[in-house]
């Protein structure tokens, strides 16, 4: 594909400018180059609706006689507040940010498994997520899982068949594989669903955390996969607490805090920021 | 907006939209192998840690049957109690039970399994599904025990027989339509999941079951102990007819049952299957709107 969205002669964009009697469109944003765009984050903001309990904040609270008001009341938590950019073919972008800062729900947003608020994301294939968090089904063996998780993703059963050796070898489970995943440590959980994920060849690979579980092989050997994927003209998102990973794998850092976007550039240049406004 | 507009030319499609619903049912169907391994795997895995294994399969229905033939058989009385009562039993027992569960357990289908929601991008009306297939091939074990204590009674086999495979497959799309309502009730609102078992359970007594509700409350002439005989209560009959568990119970035991009492209203076929198709059709409907929905934590 070689769609050149700034080529003043491209037939829509007339078209537009025919049709539009109001001001002219303002400049294309996406910028020139010979880079195609992969993904698009276009002011999107995440709300969640959720119960809270009554709370007691302090030590103080805890004191006073008056019992905290029980009952439920509905929170907005607003996890992400008008993230906007663009990631491009071969990127590969770290994620960073402090605890809660709206890191993991904006690639659950951008992998599509939680819907936007307001705003959209676009992107030229289904990106996949690959996160921690619990098993994917944890009374099953790990070879049920990696059947399952294959016909999951659309591969028909003699695909999976052909590519089981492999997710096996690579996760290095041969000998835990028959056990269900609930006996799995957390790290042979992330390497397990690490090699599920990589079954397909994806164009945008979206890990999160999953890789700071993993013991030190692992962990390169999944990098080693993150790098082959991007120079395939892949994308991979990445997000980690760990700066290492980081700088060895990305060449672009976006840094997330309390759902806003505060910095979006090349990777050491962001990461000194981060830590500059973390040591305040 | 630019972006927005620009998106579409540089050949990209919005994420988590909800796909043409053509499409999506043609995306669940290309996933139908993922629906059965999930079923059998369940299945398996369920009884991998028990010594009897998967001959639980077999006695779960068996114990129940028995409870419940000892407690309506023999404790209570044999008011509205029909011809061949233990053959009636059976046949109830066994074929509701397939649906109370596939009910309970489909409609937490999403909401259980968030994991696998969170983590892996598929059309999620596999789920529900793979739950009411996981009862169903559960229900073809204790389908064969009916079948076998048939013949031990002494029940003649006929081609008549045959009718309990279309029946069989009404109730399982009936069931699947039930079960993507409820699934995605559950989702909005939890605490239905709560409730279900206690909506299931007033199916139980009120369709039919254990007793027959024509026998019960139709009119009966008089007799030794009602001497003046008894006037029934026909609304409730007729109310019966449109109620569609009640319809499927009445297909397989006329299927299956001899007797006069067992003569079915042909009708039934027609109320089941336009239950079934109303039913499944708003089901798969109301189910893909809320497609982007399930991902939500909250």
């Amino acid at each position: 594909m070689s769609t050149d969205p700034g080529h003043e002669t491209d037939p829509r964009d007339e078209h537009r400018s025919l049709d539009d009697v109001g001001p002219p469109p303002p400049p294309v944003v996406i910028p020139t180059g010979d880079r195609k765009p992969v993904v698009i984050v276009d002011d999107v903001h995440v709300e969640y609706k959720v119960f809270a309990t009554g709370k007691r904040p302090t030590a103080a609270d805890r004191k006073s006689i008056k019992i905290p008001k029980r009952g439920k009341q509905m929170r907005t938590v607003h996890a992400l507040k008008g993230v906007s950019f663009t990631a491009y073919q071969n990127d590969s972008i770290g994620v960073i940010g402090t605890n809660g800062s709206g890191k993991s729900t904006l690639m659950r947003a951008i992998a599509g498994l939680t819907p936007t608020s307001r705003g959209a994301i676009y992107s030229d294939s289904k990106p996949s997520l690959l996160g921690v968090g619990a098993a994917l089904l944890k009374d099953l063996s790990g070879e049920r899982n990696i059947i399952l998780g294959g016909l999951a993703m659309g591969f028909t059963k003699e695909e999976v068949e052909e590519r089981y050796d492999d997710v096996v070898a690579f996760a290095g489970l041969e000998k835990f594989i028959d056990l269900p995943m609930r006996a799995y440590s957390s790290g042979m959980t992330a390497r397990l669903k690490f090699a599920i994920a990589s079954m397909a060849t994806h164009e945008i690979l979206i890990v999160d955390e999953a890789l700071a579980v993993g013991d030190r092989t692992f962990r390169q050997r999944s990098e080693q996969r993150i790098r082959e994927i991007r120079d395939n003209a892949g994308t991979v998102f990445l997000v980690s607490h760990s700066m290492q990973s980081i700088k060895d794998t990305c060449s672009r850092v976006i840094w997330l805090d309390q759902g806003t976007l505060m910095m979006d550039g090349e990777t050491s240049e962001v990461i000194r920021a981060y830590h500059a406004a973390q040591d305040k | 907006m630019t972006i927005a507009d620009d998106a579409p030319r540089a050949g990209l499609t919005k994420v988590g939209g909800r796909p043409p619903l053509g499409e999506y049912l043609r995306e669940v169907w290309s996933r139908r192998s993922f629906i059965y391994s999930m079923a059998r795997f369940r299945i398996e895995s369920e009884n991998q840690q028990s010594s009897l294994g998967m001959f639980w399969v077999i006695l779960k229905p068996l114990l129940n049957a028995l409870i419940y033939g000892t407690v309506f058989g023999i404790l209570i009385g044999a008011v509205g109690r029909p011809p061949h009562y233990v053959e009636f039993l059976i046949i109830g027992i066994f074929v509701f039970e397939f649906f109370a569960q596939s009910w309970t357990a489909g409609g937490k289908a999403i909401t259980n399994n968030s994991a696998l929601v969170q983590s892996l991008a598929f059309p999620r009306m596999v789920l529900p599904l793979a739950a009411v297939v996981e009862r169903f091939l559960k229900f073809l074990p204790t389908v064969v025990i009916m079948l076998v204590f048939l013949i031990g009674t002494g029940s003649p086999i006929t081609w008549h027989w045959l009718l309990i495979i279309p029946a069989f497959a009404l109730f399982f799309l009936f069931t699947c339509g039930l079960v993507l309502v409820t699934a995605r009730l559950c989702v909005h609102w939890r605490d239905l999941n709560n409730f279900l078992p206690f909506v299931t359970r007033f199916f139980f007594y009120t369709t039919g079951v254990f007793f027959s509700i024509e026998s019960r409350f139709g009119p009966r002439p008089p007799s030794p102990t009602e001497p003046k005989g008894y006037a029934g209560h026909p609304w409730l009959v007729t109310a019966t007819d449109y109620q569609p568990v009640h319809e499927f119970l009445s297909l397989v035991r006329a299927a299956l049952l001899d007797g006069p009492a067992y003569q079915t209203n042909q009708a039934y076929w027609l109320y089941a299957t336009l239950w079934t198709v109303v039913l499944l059709g708003f089901g798969i409907w109301f189910f893909w709107r809320a497609e982007e929905r399930y991902g939500r934590v909250d």
